[in-house]
């Protein structure tokens, strides 16, 4: 039977849920790196006893850890992440130039081919990627000089590039999210970019539809249809059929199109996933009931799903990179919460269940389907 | 001989336990300790001072001897009891919380 391994990253360090494919029972190993903030954890489709983990504090740094059993056992690889030449000026949060600094690594997204490399997005935003199994890194200088580049701004968050895909059909193509200066693609590999933002609209900043400024939150797509692209803004859920040419707003009928993450179904490629909280300046869910909301139409058309989650006095956030999809027959659906919990629905969204209540605020989750 | 004394997320990143004991050539400064420490230590680049200037990181601190040495020259030499082994050289996390 086909078992599944839950990789989440929390303030205080990071845990590993296993269970076999009915989902029910959890095996729990943690903390990892015990007190460090561990922003996100992957595992590499390549080789899944490869695990990488975006590990650091404010005191010491950035680290990055690798494992090559599964998580047994890590090993510290190459954490020096530096700009390719003069890194240049953003604007920071009050309109005036600011040096672009390293701060962390918010997301790492290993090649779906070949174990030893792996992308990782980092705030000030630029992508960076190893291809010696994360002993060096270089940057794709590409992006941070883009010619809109002294004119993004950060988000609340920080200044982070935080959604990398890759298009399976086609190596060449990436699309990469920042908050908060928009979405990028590149047809060749990552030298060139362009901003891919046709159709956002936020009255956050002067010019509601301008090419670049928009605060993406994250982008999710399926790798049976990559040209199709949904997208959690600020405000606004998404929608691009074009590889993020144009978009298309498909908040529908949602309590609030204010939310972090979003997802597709494993095996239904209009199946999306959101949660949406109240507001910008209430980052929780409405009416304190905690809810996925789940489209089967590709957008517009909504239903709350919230069999099993806390409907009543449920203040938690969930974030951008803290919820996943597995592969099994049944999709299982994960999430993490600020408040510590990590919830599963092993039928979609039908019913949920906590995997675990008490865990540090959660800042990833992903999920590995295992034979 | 050089003792030093780090935090503990740093001690367990290295897998160490205790003191590091260091063997230095030259001179005893804050550049050499460091030195010394991450060449014995490699995964600790980085986590006392950034990779390229050398600068301390801004929530770490340099005492020994009763006396803050974070904004001594790199260069200075140490306090010969730090030099003697006498003293240890501590690698201090400033104190804030959550």
């Amino acid at each position: 039977m086909s078992r599944v391994r839950v990789l989440v990253g929390t303030r205080k360090g990071a845990f590993v849920l296993e269970a076999d494919g009915t989902r029910r029972r959890w095996d729990v190993r943690g903390p990892l790196f015990g007190g460090w903030e561990i922003h996100h954890l992957k595992g590499s489709p390549a080789d899944p006893d490869r695990l990488w983990a975006a590990q650091g504090t404010s005191w010491f740094g950035q680290l990055v850890q690798r494992s090559d059993d599964g998580g047994t056992t890590w090993e510290p690889v190459g954490n020096r992440f530096d700009y390719d030449g003069v890194p240049g000026t953003h604007l920071w949060y009050d309109g005036t130039p600011h040096p672009w600094e390293f701060a962390r690594v918010w997301h790492l997204e290993p090649s779906p081919t070949d174990p030893d490399t792996v992308w990782a997005g980092v705030e000030d935003a630029a992508l960076f990627r190893s291809t010696d199994g994360g002993r060096t890194w270089r940057e794709l200088r590409g992006l941070r000089t883009h010619e809109s580049a002294a004119a993004w701004q950060p988000g609340a968050g920080g200044m982070c590039l935080h959604t990398i895909l890759l298009d399976p059909r086609d190596a060449r193509r990436l699309i990469v999210a920042i908050s908060a200066a928009g979405a990028f693609r590149s047809d060749d590999g990552g030298a060139g970019w362009r901003p891919v933002n046709r159709g956002l609209r936020s009255d956050g900043i002067p010019d509601p539809t301008a090419p670049v400024g928009h605060c993406v939150h994250r982008i999710a797509m399926h790798r049976s249809r990559p040209d199709v692209l949904f997208m959690q803004k600020h405000w606004d859920v998404m929608r691009s059929d074009d590889g993020g040419e144009s978009w298309r707003e498909i908040s529908g009928n949602l309590p609030s199109d204010f939310g972090f993450p979003i997802d597709v179904h494993a095996h239904e490629p209009d199946t999306v996933y959101v949660v949406p909280l109240k507001s910008d300046s209430e980052r929780y869910p409405p009416e304190g009931r905690l809810r996925v909301y789940r489209s089967r139409t590709g957008g517009d058309d909504w239903e709350p799903l919230g069999t099993g989650l806390p409907q009543r006095d449920c203040w938690v956030n969930v974030l951008r990179d803290a919820m996943a999809v597995d592969s099994l027959d049944s999709c299982g659906i994960y999430f993490g919460t600020t408040g510590g919990q990590v919830y599963v629905s092993p039928d979609a969204g039908d019913t949920w269940t906590a995997i675990v209540r008490d865990l540090p605020a959660v800042l990833s989750v992903e999920v590995q389907t295992l034979p | 001989m050089i003792r030093v004394v780090l935090p503990q997320h740093l001690r367990r990143l290295a897998r160490v336990d205790g003191e590091v004991r260091l063997d230095l050539e030259g001179r005893a400064t804050q550049r050499a300790v460091l030195d010394a420490l991450e060449a014995r230590y490699p995964m600790l680049r980085g986590t006392i001072r950034d990779h390229v200037t050398h600068r301390r990181r801004p929530y770490l601190r340099f005492f020994a001897c009763r006396q803050d040495l974070s904004n001594e020259a790199p260069d200075a030499p140490l306090p010969d009891a730090v030099s003697a082994g006498t003293e240890p050289f501590l690698v201090v996390g400033a104190m804030a919380g959550g």
